[in-house]
């Protein structure tokens, strides 16, 4: 282990602040072996890039646009094997206090090569970020859920999610494409998007925007249900009784 | 007047008599005075619409009258000792009250018996009283004038742009140590202005000039992200303006528009001159995904702040969301650079 360099992935969205980093990592080189396995502008690069280049160490900044640094924290959580994360930022008071409390490793910009390099040496002792961790760590929503798929995290966009159904084990994803398989908890993720999803019945939420219209159905016994219709799918999904004020509720935000 | 180390309080004036604020609140105190004067003497309230009006009929020449001569000699009077000013005002109110009763009363205008003693004695009340009240504003609102200068150091720059910006500096060091040390220059020239004494308003072209620096340095790190289009042709470069009412609208348009995406964005800057009013309008993309509002209203607040302390109700600042941008509209007097002042800048 100790003989092997380390493989580092460097993630900023500006092109001179990776330059930078790059330059000082130069510098340890000779203290430490290390080696640069690829650049990326934003947390959704990173992924793409550590699905065929593993990688032993990230260094991301935090405030990017695309995903953002605490974003790709979660989502690395998806490989198999996940890289230690260290946080690079220039200044952010509020995630900057979080880290602190809970102990989540980052480096003040402009970085300072020894910092760095106690830091790199570091790196052998330390695990991957938890998922407990991160929960406490101010951040907003995701943009995208993450599942693995033979051993690749794959990225769908929140705003491609049709619906979110609890299965046995797993929590269905279904967009207008296809169907992806998530072990997350559907309260959890209610709580995350609050506003973009809303729960129909006690196992599954629609998103608002996918939602068509409604229809009553009667069964043979005179028992009514409504359905919910949705865009893009040829499905509709049973309203439960106890949420059945939802159907008034979208019915009237449509009319206004 | 530009000098960085000038603390002194802010000597007596006289209030600035063509300004629209001026003139409007002169108009409403001393028709609600007659109004006052009325409520006094009338016995029944049914009684108080009428005399009211009747008082204003007569009252309304006097006022326009000397408001008009007072926005005529305003730039002499300006000039002139605070005490001296006083009298002059108070003296032209009497010629003119005096005056007008004579015409009044020899053409038979005058719907009452005339008293020129009464009328002397309401309008040099009032016009005292009105002098005392625009002082008393002044001494309220110069503490402010220096607060805000206090508030426009710490409304601006965030350290976020700070530590990005030296780290990008830091980046060239090696490689191209000349671009590092322009680089270097604008961000003390931009330190420069932040520092100092920004309660006096400053030449428009100088805050251009500072914004351009400014962006320079945000292009450093943002690179084919950050796209800026001036439009400044018709740009007054005399107008003197508040400092630092155009760059921390910047420093937003970077922030909110362009820093949230990876695509390209432009920011549109038009700075014109239009029937003696100066324009500045802002553009920039909006990104509705991951935004953040709570720096952005701090530095409008701030702005309109200072905007309302130098020109009262003649400069606006306003802003509107488009479906795809987001743009600030800032409208101020054109008040030309005096030469004098700007020979020792």
């Amino acid at each position: 282990m100790s003989d092997a360099p380390l493989k580092l992935l460097i993630v900023d969205d500006e092109a001179p602040a990776r330059r930078r980093l790059r330059e000082l990592l130069d510098d340890c080189a000779s203290a430490l072996p290390l080696v640069v396995v690829g650049e990326a502008a934003s947390g959704r690069e990173a992924l793409g890039l550590l699905g065929s280049t593993p990688a032993d160490l990230v260094l991301s900044d935090i405030h990017m646009p695309d995903m953002d640094g605490i974003e790709l924290a979660r989502h690395l959580l998806k490989l198999s094997l996940p890289p230690v994360l260290i946080f690079t930022t220039a200044y952010h008071e509020h995630a900057i206090a979080a880290f602190e409390v809970h102990a989540v490793d980052y480096l003040v910009k402009p970085v300072r090569v020894q910092r760095l390099l106690t830091a790199l040496q570091k790196v052998p002792r330390l695990k991957p970020l938890s998922g407990a961790k991160l929960d406490k760590l101010p951040a907003a929503a995701r943009r995208f859920l993450s599942v693995t798929e033979r051993s690749r995290v794959v990225l769908v966009p929140i705003e491609d999610v049709i619906y979110l159904k609890a299965e046995l084990k797993y929590i269905t994803i279904r967009t207008a494409e296809r169907e992806y398989l998530l072990e997350e908890s559907l309260t959890k993720l209610e709580e995350e998007f609050g506003q973009r999803f809303v729960r129909v019945h006690r196992n599954c939420l629609v998103a608002r925007e996918a939602i068509r219209g409604f229809e009553r159905h009667v069964s043979a016994e005179g028992d009514a249900h409504w359905e919910v219709l949705l865009r893009g799918i040829n499905e509709a999904l049973p309203v439960s009784r106890r949420q059945q004020f939802i159907v008034r509720e979208i019915g009237r935000e449509d009319a206004g | 007047m530009r000098t960085t180390v000038n603390q002194k309080p802010l000597p007596l004036q006289l209030p600035e008599l063509r300004n629209l604020g001026t003139v409007l609140r002169i108009l409403v105190a001393v028709n609600a005075f007659a109004l006052l004067a009325v409520l006094a003497r009338e016995q029944r309230w049914s009684a108080v619409p009428s005399a009211w009006l009747e008082t204003a009929a007569l009252l309304e020449p006097h006022l326009l009258l000397n408001l008009l001569l007072l926005y005529m000699l305003a730039p002499w009077l300006e000039r002139l000792p605070y005490r001296i000013g006083v009298l002059c005002i108070l003296t032209l109110v009497a010629v003119v009250t005096l005056t007008l009763n004579a015409t009044f009363t020899k053409l038979g205008l005058d719907p009452f018996a005339s008293d020129p003693p009464r009328h002397l004695a309401f309008a040099l009340l009032s016009a005292g009283v009105l002098l005392f009240y625009f002082h008393l504003r002044a001494k309220a609102l110069s503490p402010a004038i220096s607060e805000a200068r206090l508030q426009a150091l710490q409304a601006r720059i965030r350290p976020h742009f700070l530590f990005n910006s030296i780290n990008a500096v830091l980046s060239l060091m090696r490689r191209e140590p000349r671009r590092a040390e322009t680089a270097l220059e604008d961000l003390a020239d931009l330190f420069r202005v932040l520092m100092r004494d920004n309660r006096q308003l400053a030449p428009l072209a100088d805050e251009v000039e500072l914004c351009r620096q400014y962006l320079d340095l945000e292009k450093l790190r943002l690179g084919e992200r950050l796209v800026v289009e001036w439009h400044t042709e018709n740009m007054p470069r005399d107008a003197m303006v508040p400092p630092l009412v155009l760059q921390p609208l910047l420093e937003n348009a970077v922030y909110h528009g362009i820093e949230p995406s990876s695509a390209p964005g432009v920011i549109a800057i038009n700075i014109f001159l239009r029937r003696g009013e100066v324009h500045a309008i802002l553009r920039n993309p909006y990104q509705a995904a991951g935004n953040h509002h709570a720096g952005n209203k701090m530095a409008m607040d701030n702005i309109r702040e200072r905007l309302a302390l130098h020109f009262d109700a003649e400069a606006s600042l306003e802003s509107k969301m488009n479906r795809e941008s987001y743009e600030v509209h800032i409208r101020m007097p054109y008040r030309p650079a005096v030469v004098a002042q700007s020979e020792h800048v």
